[in-house]
């Protein structure tokens, strides 16, 4: 805002108003009284005992919960977005079959509610009692015990992973799609095969596109892990409510937990924060950063090496 | 045999759908020819350029080029459509050069050049980069090396298009209208470095509005129109005296 003031015609400085933006003050006034109303409700409940809060906050049960949260999150996020990616892949190839069955498999994993999947996987065992793994027409092979690999901890895993590659695939078919088409008829032109444009030319690219909401899909996974809790999966929700179940002290325990989810959303925030800024722009940083990607394009030689 | 045509079409015929595009395209390039198409947009002759590569399908008559007919091969008295593979090694042998360039927009200018040695000759890294450095030397853009597309001019870019094109060693080389994209200024460094790809003995099919060009490099000149050629000469003699009505009011619209 300007402060330095104008001079008039016969340059004399003529200093400037101050503006009042009364729609400002107003609202904030308003916005004040209403949440420190709510607020004071909670906080001030005689009900509420806030000592229990704090002791519960880190009760080694709870912050068990936090790391199998965690570990669920990540994992059932890398299922669900390597799955995604090949979902994508097989929903825009040329093949009918491909096409229909990942179409198929889209719309049975958003339509059904994840809550059932959920408890689906953990009931396997009602359907297959034992999960046997063997080469046909012989006697060669692995079996299992459902129950035993259907634990809470697996089926959250598998339910959030499958359920999230079906959303995702969405996410990265959009990227792929919004790769100029220009890259692919080049790609082709120069005697790539299909398979190659896409993992070469068109992926890579496809990344700055896709890289930002998988930022936020992980965000969302870490609660929806919530719903764990019906498959005894011992993340935090599970371990919080098994606290309440004992004591009855329902809301504090909620509070707990929401406190803690609040803080792991706020990290992951600015992970992705992070994450967009560095690769949002440029998606080719990435493509450098190591691992896979790193392998499907060449390292580029230092400027100062080559000439 | 040396002397059978690069490119060979007869009676070639293409369309989008339910709109004919080639309605019998007959046309041919000897090897170390430098072919230049005119015509006005919407006549088909970027659309026979894609055909030529396999980029679009041929719906009729027949499109022989580096002695092989495009899409099928000859198997047990029968043609067999090409597997993408099939494709691939056939477009290996052929450069493209595209009016809006399509530079890989991820990859400096050397992985642009480096990258279909790479990834579909399987030259060693190293290599492959020695090489492109190279090509992008005799394109004039060596110093622009490790420059991303955007952070090039047109011309720039075009350059390495050319040098990408050529960095599998291709027998024949197609560009779809290689200038229209660029500002005035910009043609001649583009237009250079096709001529000496021309003095070379490179062939080339050359789909360009640069008349100019045509007359100084080109062997050949054919005039497109409605999916149709409607002439073909020398360029100097088609251009001083053409027979077809609709060949001079496109010539006299353009001059």
């Amino acid at each position: 805002m300007r402060t330095e003031p104008i001079a008039d015609p016969s340059g004399k400085p003529i200093s400037i108003a101050r503006t009042w933006h009364w729609g400002r003050w107003l609202a904030g006034l308003i916005a004040l009284v209403v949440c420190g109303w709510l607020v004071a409700l909670v906080v001030a409940n005689p009900r509420l005992d806030w000592g229990a809060v704090l002791d519960y906050l880190f009760d080694p049960l709870i912050l068990s919960g936090i790391l199998v949260t965690i570990e669920i999150s990540v994992l059932a996020t890398v299922v669900g977005l390597v799955l995604g990616v090949f979902l994508a892949v097989m929903r825009l190839s040329h093949n009918p079959v491909l096409q229909w069955l990942a179409t198929l498999y889209i719309w049975f994993f958003r339509g059904t509610p994840v809550l059932v999947q959920l408890i689906f996987w953990y009931n396997l065992a009602f359907l297959f009692p034992e999960l046997i793994l063997k080469i046909p027409f012989t006697m060669i092979g692995l079996k299992w015990d459902t129950n035993q690999v259907m634990t809470g901890f697996t089926s959250a895993m598998l339910g959030l992973g499958l359920n999230l590659a079906a959303y995702f695939a969405e996410t990265v078919r959009a990227g792929i799609q919004a790769v100029d088409r220009g890259q692919t008829e080049a790609a082709y032109a120069l005697g790539m095969t299909p398979g190659k444009r896409m993992r070469v030319i068109v992926l890579p690219q496809a990344l700055r596109i896709i890289i930002p909401p998988t930022g936020n899909e992980f965000i969302s996974m870490l609660k929806t892990t919530s719903l764990v809790y019906v498959v005894a999966g011992h993340d935090l929700m599970t371990n919080a409510s098994q606290i309440y179940k004992s004591n009855n002290l329902i809301m504090e325990l909620l509070i707990v937990a929401s406190l803690w989810y609040m803080l792991m959303t706020a990290v992951a925030t600015v992970l992705q924060g992070r994450l967009e800024r560095r690769f949002g722009s440029d998606a080719v940083r990435l493509v450098r950063g190591g691992g896979l990607a790193a392998r499907v394009l060449p390292r580029q030689p230092k400027p100062e090496g080559t000439r | 045999m040396n002397d059978e045509p690069v490119v060979l079409a007869s009676d070639v015929r293409m369309s989008y759908g339910d709109t004919q595009v080639l309605h019998g395209v007959d046309f041919s390039v000897a090897p170390g020819e430098v072919s230049c198409i005119i015509g006005p947009s919407g006549s088909g002759k970027s659309t026979f350029l894609r055909c030529v590569n396999g980029l679009e399908p041929v719906l009729g008559g027949s499109l022989r080029v580096l002695g092989e007919q495009v899409g099928y091969s000859l198997r047990d008295g029968k043609y067999h459509a090409w597997t993408p593979k099939e494709f691939a090694a056939f477009r290996t042998r052929i450069g493209m050069v595209f009016q809006r360039f399509n530079l890989f927009a991820h990859q400096s200018a050397l992985e642009n050049v480096a990258c279909a040695p790479i990834h579909v000759g399987g030259v060693p890294g190293d290599k492959a980069r020695e090489l492109a450095m190279e090509q992008l030397a005799q394109v004039g853009l060596a110093d622009h090396a490790h420059k991303r597309p955007h952070q090039l001019s047109g011309g720039q870019q075009q350059r390495v298009a050319i040098a990408r094109a050529l960095a599998m060693n291709p027998t024949l080389m197609l560009f779809d209208e290689p200038t229209s994209a660029l500002d005035p200024e910009l043609v001649d460094e583009v237009l250079e470095v096709m001529k000496k790809l021309a003095l070379d003995g490179m062939t080339m099919v050359v789909v360009t509005h640069e008349i100019g060009f045509a007359r100084e490099v080109g062997d050949t000149l054919t005039f497109f129109d409605e999916g149709v050629v409607v002439e073909q000469g020398a360029p100097a003699e088609l251009l001083a005296d053409c027979k077809q009505p609709r060949t001079r009011a496109f010539l006299s619209s353009v001059l």
